[in-house]
């Protein structure tokens, strides 16, 4: 359960205009649900996800996750109730370390790394057998470097260690944005059956309006810093990416109506 | 032949250097100039403790704390502070340069007539030594010596390989290698640089008391030029060995400052002014640096344009 609170984050340039990136959001994700976002280019959506992920600081509102208010919390700490897929996978990986190294580390997100071994059979053995599953092949890597993988099967390595302990949220930033097709297609394959199969709470950040007309339980549409759009349940099963795109036609002529009114009173009064 | 050892055993105790290196850049790519301090650090701390009257293994631990305490404050300056990696390392640098003149008291101090490690490594393996091949006691004695420092180096290795495979020396090799992925999985990359500079430079200060020990004296000038040593050391070791995981790398540069300090020993005999060796070194990082980028570029230049 996530409950974001009349959330800013203000960006400015000395002697420039204050931008709101994130312009009072407020928004309540219950427990199993995926949502999907979608957005234009500037308009907050990743400043959104960074907000929540503790990279970029709030100005103003409040942050609730699993009931406790991290709203202070650092990135690192955030870490213990949040997992995260990055857009590059070479952002979420260590790529010298080994596959199962990397797994190691992912096993710990949210306790004391101390001075037991990393690396241990119990562990190398549920690797194969998390791995196994969603790509068959890549136990069989689990001592490779993860830099030797392809951007596919990594990015699926990512979204296995993201949530290798249950999260209590999990973050993916376009997450298949710099795949090839036929690689960002398995990706999506393995997020939605990880998400189904473990239940988790999911807040997925994409570019594709196919995908965010086919997956998740529920959309937003986030433009100028602020949610324009809102679908779940029916509405958002009979959401096409058409319907989607035609959202952002809609939106785009009111921008260009809004700036063509704004000249003009600016003219008028001059 | 003592010559030979000496030069062994000297490249062994500077290995520390290349081990400290291996970790502050190799595995967290920072290029950490508190290393020329931290070697001085180590070498005066040892030397006054010494001529305190201190046991020399204790006095050798305590020149290793002073060098994590410098390394320690590297670290906070950039991850606390946000000093950039460079400039972190040459405020520290600077700062030790007044340190670790007021701890010596002059510019160098002798260490005649005490009990050195490598005292105590001639009197207690030198006799075993010159009973089992039979050899003159002086030249038993420089190799029991080179046993030694030896010893010690293969410690190091073992320790630091045993160490990075650990939850904690994990989690440090997977944020000095991409911050963003340790910090996501909850690892405090800040904390992480902190303690692996403590180390490396706890590390370079060990190699600073053996020096100071094994050649009988401490100068507050002797860590100059140290951090491209370490370097040289590491890209030899490197070469030498080739593509190595965690292991075989912190073997290669232990073996890459023995032989870069043969190297060095056959570049002198031949008629290198002393005056240049550390041009010399300066010379052989910059190779290494640049060499792989440039042959890249004439294999990858296409034939006509």
């Amino acid at each position: 359960m996530l409950n974001l609170t009349a959330a800013t984050v203000a960006f400015s340039s000395p002697g420039g205009p204050v931008v709101r990136a994130v312009d009072g959001v407020s928004l309540a994700i219950p427990a199993g649900q995926f949502v999907v976002v979608v957005g234009t280019n500037g308009s907050g959506k990743s400043t959104l996800l960074g907000a929540i992920a503790g990279t970029v600081p709030l100005d103003g509102g409040r942050l609730e996750l699993a009931g406790r208010d991290i709203t202070g919390w650092s990135e690192h700490r955030r870490a213990a109730l949040v997992g995260r897929v990055f857009q590059d996978p070479r952002a979420g990986t260590a790529g010298s370390l080994t596959v199962l190294e990397n797994i190691a580390v992912a096993a710990r997100r949210g306790l004391v790394a101390g001075l037991d071994w990393a690396t241990t059979r119990a562990l190398r053995e549920e690797a194969a057998e998390r791995l196994g599953r969603i790509v068959p092949g890549l136990e069989g890597r689990l001592d490779q470097p993860i830099g030797s993988l392809s951007g596919g099967q990594r990015q699926i390595v990512t979204l296995v260690m993201a949530t290798w302990r249950r999260p209590e949220l999990l973050l993916l930033d376009e997450h298949t944005a710099a795949l090839d097709p036929a690689a960002a297609d398995r990706v999506v394959q393995a997020t939605a059956q990880i998400i189904r199969s473990g239940g988790l709470t999911a807040l997925m950040v994409t570019h594709s309006l196919a995908q965010a007309a086919s997956l998740g339980d529920r959309l937003l549409l986030v433009h100028r810093g602020r949610i324009a759009l809102d679908v779940a349940g029916p509405a958002k099963r009979r959401l096409t990416p058409e319907a989607i795109a035609d959202r952002f036609d809609r939106l785009r002529r009111a921008d260009q109506l809004d700036d063509g009114a704004a000249r003009t009173l600016a003219a008028t009064y001059r | 032949m003592i010559t030979l050892l000496s030069t062994w055993t000297f490249g062994l105790s500077l290995a520390f250097v290349a081990l400290g290196v291996y970790v502050s850049y190799k595995l967290f790519s920072f290029p950490d100039i508190t290393t020329d301090g931290s070697f001085t650090l180590g070498a005066v701390v040892t030397a006054v403790l010494l001529s305190a009257g201190v046991d020399p293994a204790l006095a050798t631990v305590g020149g290793m704390v002073a060098g994590a305490l410098a390394g320690t404050t590297t670290g906070i300056l950039h991850a606390v502070f946000g000093v950039e990696p460079l400039l972190s390392g040459i405020l520290v640098t600077t700062t030790l340069a007044s340190v670790n003149l007021v701890v010596l008291g002059r510019s160098n101090v002798p260490l005649t007539g005490m009990t050195t490690l490598f005292d105590r490594a001639a009197a207690t393996l030198g006799p075993a030594v010159a009973a089992v091949t039979g050899c003159d006691r002086g030249v038993a004695d420089e190799a029991a010596r080179m046993l030694f420092a030896l010893g010690c180096v293969a410690t190091a290795c073992a320790g630091l390989y045993l160490f990075f495979r650990t939850s904690l020396g994990t989690a440090m090799r997977a944020g000095g290698d991409t911050r963003s992925m340790a910090r996501a999985l909850g690892r405090d990359t800040g904390g992480l640089t902190v303690t692996g500079l403590a180390l490396a430079n706890s590390l370079t200060a060990l190699a600073g008391g053996l020096v100071a020990q094994y050649q009988r004296f401490a100068d507050v000038q002797m860590g100059i030029g140290m951090v491209v040593w370490g370097m040289a050391s590491v890209f030899l070791g490197a070469a030498l060995v080739g593509p190595a995981r965690l292991g075989g790398a912190l073997v290669a540069a232990a073996a890459g400052s023995v032989a870069f300090r043969l190297l060095v020993a056959t570049a002198l005999r031949a008629g290198l002014h002393p005056d240049w060796l550390k041009a010399a070194t300066a010379l052989v990082v910059l190779a290494a640096l640049v060499g792989p980028r440039l042959l890249a570029r004439v294999r990858t230049a296409p034939a006509v344009r």
